[in-house]
């Protein structure tokens, strides 16, 4: 029976994603998670509280990046702290599903707050550089390009799954002069451009970032050639971590979920993501306002304490 | 033996003198002046002082001043920091009064009456201002008033300042605490600082068996000022066991209310182990809880309840903040101990070798760098204690600290204490191995607990640190002592410091027990902390 109903999740997951493509994944995680709650059978709230982690542990195996796990832990405390106020099952479900669809409701429409505090730093002229494919990033140069601003992208090209070709087609079809680059080409182009944007995975409690792998690179170079580097982030990507250095990140997010799985030794595989300290970030823009690295960690206080 | 005193309050000559030579062998044999004496001693003094002032005024003032006198008597114990502040302002509104109503004894009590209420106002606000000479200066300005209080540089960092001196003076005089003098040549930087030697502890002035002070404090204050109990934690719990011995030793004089009695008779207890050795942030954070706690206290409890309820408050702060701070903060650093890993360690700290002892025995497999340095030579404390556990360790002194560094994978350091700009204040080392560390990019942890964070900011270790005893810089090797004589060189002075504080750019992670943060969070910390409360 278990199974069944964790089956059904991910499948609502991977149609969500299927229906829309420019959804982030933790809002359909959420949204999946939110479903699972609707359809929960638990009679206590401790075997609620079960049924929605066992759930998360699922999700987090289908799609093991760090914006779904973050996204989950969010969603579990919301309902944490809904379950000490109404001690009555049915009463506090109720509250979880209308804080869920509240929650939903304001996580969705975010992309749209960072879109429109960053484009302001986007200046008439400016040439662009960024990294792989991010839908958020998108977003912004969207509405830059909304505002008349004239603009040109150098993206990099995002090996192993060539992600920053998607983005340059995209990028394209809002007839915004784009470029595609080698990995290697970002130290060569990096004194051509004047403003580095990228967007992130997940930000981590030191203020630095995880992303596609590459981006710690496109970071120590501009700070070497003191360009500005910009992360474009919402707010329900901060996650619980604490990476000293590039180790120190956990296994599960470095690689693919379907990889983790069926690989013996991971040291021949290729990591996705890598981290990006706090100290080679200028200015992260965020659903909550435009951060400093240091203010994520006040803001994490505040979200999760 | 007391005579009646005249309805303005005015002693007689003989009298006068009679009550000062009893105070005076009173003093001398040690014993505590009872509240009575303490008064009379401060009226004279007032009065004293006044008729120095006013030996060329005109005599209208004299009365006044003698009228202001009469307050005095009446006025109870508590009112004592604003005593002194009412000289000034009662001349003013007294003034007034004296003019219109001059012989009518009545109206003049209930004018002193009205002026001392003035006064205890006006002392209040004077006390924003900064203006009025207030009586004592305490050692740490309180830093968690609401008001805009005009901050006062606590007097230790002000030993250069005869003013301050003369401050402490009095106020020790009048706490009937030791003055410790300073020892030895002191490099002019830090000539702001004290620097007493461990030849003479302030426990030599005080008679046995110590009357004022009471004996398990005097016994604390030698074992601080000797190094027998040294470690931040270590001297806080010491500290809070002979506060529950105080407490559980005390009684109440009759007319006393517990809250405000206790306090009072703590900070005597307080001035005299600032003057054994310098307060440490921990202490001052625990004594500030203790006296919040004394003065919660119900008016309407019973002694042995309250003095139950002040142990119970004193077991649950040592449990809460550090026994079971250190237990998270190891759940916490043991995430971040990988097998295989490299750990450096410098000097002691318990929490640290708490640290390391519970992911040894949580079978994680690492090895032990410890670093150490003179003269304290700590580290050697904690290789003893990381052997006997079974660890493997390694032991060099800090000048190979860039020969080791690139074996290294991590830096655990422990802290005296965390300043509210993120400035980790430490054993004097601690600095120059997180700037080392940085430059072979090693990460650099510091653990500390949240009941260590005080809102002082500092960005240099000239301005507040601690000066040890010089003589611990002489070494003795092969039969000879070369510095044996630096006194008698005039342009040679020793340096022995025993804080430096760590700017947070090199610090890459915190471990409190409220979880893992960077450097640049502690003010929020401190924030929701103080919310709690």
């Amino acid at each position: 029976m278990e199974k069944d109903t964790t089956q059904k999740l991910v499948e609502y997951f991977r149609a969500q994603i299927r229906e829309d493509p420019d959804v982030a994944s933790a809002v359909a995680a959420i949204r999946s998670l939110l479903e699972f709650l609707k359809r929960d059978q638990s009679e206590t709230i401790l075997g609620l509280r079960e049924n929605m982690t066992k759930a998360i542990q699922r999700l987090e195996e289908t799609d093991s990046s760090v914006a779904v796990s973050s996204g989950g832990e969010l969603f579990l405390r919301f309902i944490s702290l809904t379950s000490l106020e109404h001690p009555d099952l049915s009463q506090c479900k109720n509250v979880m599903i209308e804080r869920g669809e509240l929650f939903l409701k304001k996580i969705s429409l975010s992309r749209g707050k960072v879109g429109k505090l960053c484009h302001t730093f986007i200046k008439d002229g400016a040439k662009i550089l960024t990294h792989s494919s991010s839908r958020v990033v998108l977003k912004v140069l969207e509405n830059a390009a909304a505002d008349n601003k004239r603009f040109t992208v150098y993206v990099t090209e995002s090996q192993p799954d060539s992600a920053g070709k998607l983005m340059a087609q995209k990028l394209h079809n809002l007839n915004i002069p784009v470029t595609v680059v080698l990995d290697a080409a970002v130290g060569y182009i990096m004194e051509k451009v004047d403003l580095v944007i990228v967007g992130a995975e997940g930000v981590v409690e030191s203020g630095g970032v995880i992303n596609k792998i590459g981006t710690y690179q496109m970071a120590v170079c501009s700070k070497a050639h003191n360009k500005p580097f910009y992360v474009v982030a919402e707010s329900f990507k901060f996650v619980r971590l604490y990476p000293l250095n590039q180790q120190d990140v956990p296994d599960r997010f470095k690689y693919k979920a379907d990889i983790l799985k069926t690989v013996k030794d991971l040291n021949q595989e290729h990591p996705m993501i890598d981290y990006t300290p706090p100290s080679l970030i200028t200015l992260l823009f965020t659903d909550l306002g435009v951060l400093t690295p240091s203010a994520v960690s006040d803001e994490l206080i505040k979200l999760y304490l | 033996n007391i005579t009646d005193s005249d309805p303005d309050g005015r002693l007689t000559v003989t009298d006068k003198d009679v009550k000062l030579q009893e105070i005076a062998l009173a003093k001398n044999e040690g014993k505590e002046l009872t509240k009575e004496e303490k008064q009379r001693l401060r009226k004279e003094k007032k009065q004293h002082k006044k008729n120095k002032k006013d030996d060329k005024g005109p005599p209208e003032k004299e009365k006044e001043k003698e009228k202001a006198s009469v307050p005095a008597p009446s006025k109870p114990a508590t009112q004592s920091p604003a005593h002194k502040a009412a000289p000034a302002p009662v001349h003013a509104s007294e003034s007034a009064a004296a003019a219109e109503k001059p012989a009518k004894s009545k109206a003049e009590l209930r004018a002193e009456r009205r002026a001392r209420q003035d006064s205890e106002r006006t002392s209040k606000q004077g006390k924003k201002e900064g203006g009025q000479q207030s009586a004592s200066s305490k050692p740490k300005a309180t830093p968690n008033e609401l008001q805009p209080v005009v901050k006062r540089l606590p007097e230790h960092v002000q030993v250069d300042d005869p003013a301050a001196l003369k401050k402490l003076a009095k106020k020790l005089e009048r706490q009937q605490v030791p003055l410790r003098s300073d020892y030895g040549y002191k490099v002019s930087l830090f000539s702001h600082l004290h620097q007493y030697s461990r030849k003479s502890p302030p426990t030599l002035q005080i008679s046995i068996p110590a009357t004022v002070i009471h004996p398990s404090i005097v016994r604390l204050g030698l074992q601080y000022s000797q190094g027998i109990i040294a470690g931040s934690n270590a001297r806080s719990v010491a500290l809070l066991h002979t506060f529950k011995q105080v407490i559980q030793d005390y009684s109440t004089p009759p007319n006393e209310e517990l809250s405000r009695d206790l306090v009072n008779k703590l900070s005597p207890y307080i001035s005299f182990l600032s003057q054994c050795r310098p307060l440490s942030a921990s202490m001052g954070n625990a004594i500030k809880y203790i006296k919040k706690e004394i003065s919660n206290i119900p008016s309407q409890c019973k002694e042995e309840e309250a003095k139950g309820k002040l142990q119970a408050c004193i077991d649950s702060y040592i449990n809460e903040k550090i026994i079971l701070a250190s237990e998270a903060i190891s759940k916490y650093a043991i995430e971040k101990i990988s097998d295989g890993d490299v750990i450096l360690v410098y000097g002691c700290s318990s929490l640290v070798n708490h640290i390391l002892c519970k992911a040894f025995e949580k079978q994680r497999k690492f090895r032990v760098i410890v670093v150490d340095s003179r003269p304290r030579l700590e580290g050697r404390e904690a290789l003893r204690r990381l052997v006997k556990k079974g660890i493997r360790c390694t032991y060099v002194l800090i000048s190979a600290l860039s020969y080791i560094l690139p074996e290294v994978s991590k830096v655990f350091l422990g802290a005296h204490a965390l300043l509210a700009n993120g400035y980790v204040m430490s054993r004097v080392g601690t600095s120059q191995i997180a700037l080392v560390a940085k430059a072979y990019n090693v990460p650099v942890l510091v653990c500390c607990e949240t009941y260590k964070f005080c809102e002082r900011v500092q960005t240099d270790s000239f301005v507040s640190n601690e000066l040890d005893d010089p003589d611990d810089l002489i070494v003795t090797r092969n039969g000879k002592s070369h510095l044996e004589n630096w006194q008698t060189v005039k342009s040679l002075g020793l340096l022995n410091l025993v804080y430096d504080v760590t700017p947070p750019d090199f610090v890459d992670l915190v471990i409190t027990d409220l979880g893992m943060i960077p450097c640049t969070s502690v003010p929020v910390v401190l924030r929701v902390k103080n919310v709690d409360q």
